[in-house]
């Protein structure tokens, strides 16, 4: 794992003394709250509904466990005893006293953690997929290089006030587990005929309200111009980006409004006049990040086959947990566990601060001592040896999260939505856990397959409703809530946006409708092995809307 | 009608205004406005809460009266008196004084 070397630690700390000399002033009355806003943004510190909320960055969703016990600690210590892991692979305290989040934050940098940059429009915290260093189908650790992006982009004095917020991911393999196509900038890492590494770059995706997907402005950019090429962009972006409109600010609005084949060819021409610059990454600076990331030292053990082979007879929980949460490693003996936080009828991404402590002990015991989050929401192991795949199951079982519905219906992601966010039009969590309670049974998931739904309670979606299976979004609509579905949403390789089904539903009706959709796709895929989506795109929306609105939708 | 709402400065719970009490954090103790005038009375008191760094985002908000209770008109604002609706245990509506017709 990455550790900080003494220019990040003198950085975090002097923020930390710097901020909580600002609160201080700022309690004190000594400056405005127009003048304190803009600097606790700038430090993760947003005010909701009930109270402040304090969002800490968790670079590339990557935890050791040193870290997980102490976002423990700080539920335990300023919050309500729990957090919320977001899609953006951080973690959200919904309950913090603005008078207590220096303290918190000094204990955070006591773990190399912090949450600068998690809000503001400067470029956020860079995530990438929570399998990566792990997974047996990736080409390389993407995580280095979001490593030397985070560097690069900390306080960067150029872009720290862009037009609009600035997010990037990065995938290492084919299958895109990072959503890159909803990203201002995606990476896709992989290799050329010679065998170099690269990036496939990809600009101008978002969600929000005016969804739009990356568009591949080049299809192989070697790794030693990894920050000359985003620069480039940065720079075309931060001259031409709008800042006159908001809602006209962010990159894909740009990249949408020139085309992409004139953007790349205006990002090409400032490339050209920083390609050799001293941006250009030396190959012994990427190699000593990259020796920061070195896979644990995995030693055989080949006795996993026999002991998961046995264990699967001995239980049946057990087997389908490892045939849902379990994800192939690129050593033969080892696997990845995915921990589901969509536990029937739970908050999805809520954790208590035991809960993560157990989940520390276990990445301690059994896991390299790492964890990552998610942008589903949920947490990983990424190194298990498969021998030891038992213990860890009896061990989640113990404090409730080994729940085996990665992938299925109910592992919905949901933003915080009304119930604690101050933007929000109408509740997310509540509808997630009434569609979680409404298809608990594990038999009917198994039936249905694989089935994504993304939910959000307004229009900036940070639940990714647009790219769900299934999507909901959270209106309102003279003073009531009001769910508008999407059908057809996929955040993979073969991203799509869903396609709005027709007028929305009022609370009591939502999950009925869901149901309803579920049904129908029952009832018409071609067989089981055809999942929602592969029906959705091969049929359309018709008989979904003929299910929905019946009569209604024929008159139309 | 109408009674203003704001978070408190320090640890950002949300209270209302009551020109007897202060900054209430009991939505039933708030104050209200039934006419224009009273009305800027409230948002001037916002202003010199704001002033005063007792709170922020001073808001006037619209209620009825339901049952002889406060209740706001927007759910948002109904939330925001009470908790999160999927914690009971956290929040206003998890004290003892709590007043479920908010
Ligand atoms: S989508 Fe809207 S309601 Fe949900 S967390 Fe984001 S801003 Fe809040």
């Amino acid at each position: 794992m990455y550790r900080y070397d003494e220019f990040d630690r003198e950085f975090v700390t002097s923020r930390v003394a710097q901020f909580g000399d600002q609160v201080e002033r700022r309690l004190a009355g000594e400056i405005t709250e127009e003048q304190f806003k803009p600097l606790r943004l700038m430090n993760g510190v947003y005010l909701q509904l009930h109270a402040y909320m304090l969002r800490v960055a968790i670079p590339y969703g990557t935890l050791s466990s040193r870290q997980l016990r102490m976002l423990a600690h700080i539920a335990r210590t300023y919050d309500r005893g729990y957090g919320h892991f977001t899609t953006r692979q951080n973690m959200q305290f919904h309950w913090p006293a603005l008078a207590d989040i220096p303290a918190a934050l000094a204990d955070l940098a006591s773990v190399e953690m912090h949450s600068i940059q998690t809000s503001g429009n400067c470029i956020r915290n860079v995530s990438a997929d929570h399998f990566a260093g792990a997974a047996a189908d990736e080409v390389a650790d993407p995580r280095p290089y979001a490593e030397i992006l985070r560097q690069w982009s900390s306080v960067h004095p150029e872009f720290i006030f862009l037009p609009r917020k600035f997010k990037i991911a990065l995938t290492g393999a084919e299958r895109d587990r990072a959503a890159i196509k909803t990203y201002d900038i995606g990476l896709h890492l992989k290799k050329d005929a010679e065998g170099r590494l690269g990036f496939a770059v990809w600009v101008g995706g978002g969600q929000g309200r005016t969804p739009l997907l990356a568009k591949k402005i080049r299809d192989f950019l070697p790794e030693q111009h990894l920050l000359s090429y985003i620069t480039a962009i940065m720079r075309v972006y931060n001259l031409y980006g709008r800042r006159d409109n908001k809602w006209k600010a962010r990159i894909k609005i740009l990249v949408h409004e020139t085309g992409a084949e004139e953007f790349a060819r205006q990002v090409e021409a400032e490339w050209e006049k920083l390609k050799d610059s001293e941006l250009k990454l030396a190959d012994a600076d990427i190699r000593a990040i990259e020796a920061y990331f070195a896979p644990p030292l995995l030693v055989d053990r080949p006795e996993g086959d026999e002991a998961v082979r046995l264990a699967r007879l001995d239980s049946k929980s057990f087997s389908d947990w490892l045939d849902r949460n379990v994800f192939t490693h690129r050593h033969p003996d080892y696997a990845s566990v995915t921990v589901s936080l969509k536990a029937i009828g739970e908050t999805p991404g809520d954790i208590s601060d035991s809960q993560m402590e157990a989940v520390a002990d276990l990445a301690e015991k059994y896991g390299f001592d790492e964890a990552r989050v998610s942008h589903e929401q949920n947490l990983v192991l990424p190194h298990v040896a498969r021998a030891d795949l038992k213990a860890v199951y009896d061990e989640l079982v113990e404090i409730g999260l080994a729940t085996a519905n990665i992938g299925l219906i109910t592992d919905i992601i949901a933003c915080p939505g009304l119930d604690y966010c101050s933007l929000a039009n109408a509740r997310s969590i509540p509808v997630a856990q009434e569609i979680s309670r409404r298809f608990a049974s594990p038999e009917r998931q198994a039936d249905i397959g694989e089935l994504k739904i993304k939910m959000s309670g307004c229009i900036n979606a940070c639940g990714h409703h647009h790219v769900g299976h299934i999507g909901i979004l959270g209106v309102e609509k003279k003073g009531a809530e009001l769910y508008q579905v999407t059908l057809g949403g996929s955040g993979d390789e073969n991203a799509s946006l869903g396609d709005i089904v027709g007028r929305g539903f009022g609370p009591d009706e939502i999950v009925d409708a869901v149901e309803t959709i579920v049904d129908t796709y029952l009832a018409i895929r071609a067989d089981k092995s055809e999942t929602f989506l592969q029906a959705y795109r091969r049929i359309g929306p018709a008989p979904f809307r003929e299910a929905l609105y019946g009569r209604e939708a024929k008159a139309a | 009608m109408k009674i203003l709402a704001a978070n408190r400065l320090r640890d950002g719970e949300a209270v209302w205004f009551s020109t007897e009490r202060g900054w209430v954090r009991r939505i039933a103790e708030a104050e209200i406005a039934l006419d224009k005038e009273a009305e800027e009375r409230l948002a001037a008191a916002g202003q010199a809460g704001k002033r005063d760094n007792e709170i922020v985002d001073p808001e006037l908000i619209d209620i009825e009266i339901v049952d002889g209770s406060v209740r706001p008109i927007r759910l948002r604002e109904r939330i925001r008196a009470a908790g999160p609706t999927i914690r009971p245990d956290l929040g206003k509506q998890a004290r003892p004084d709590f007043s479920a017709a908010a």
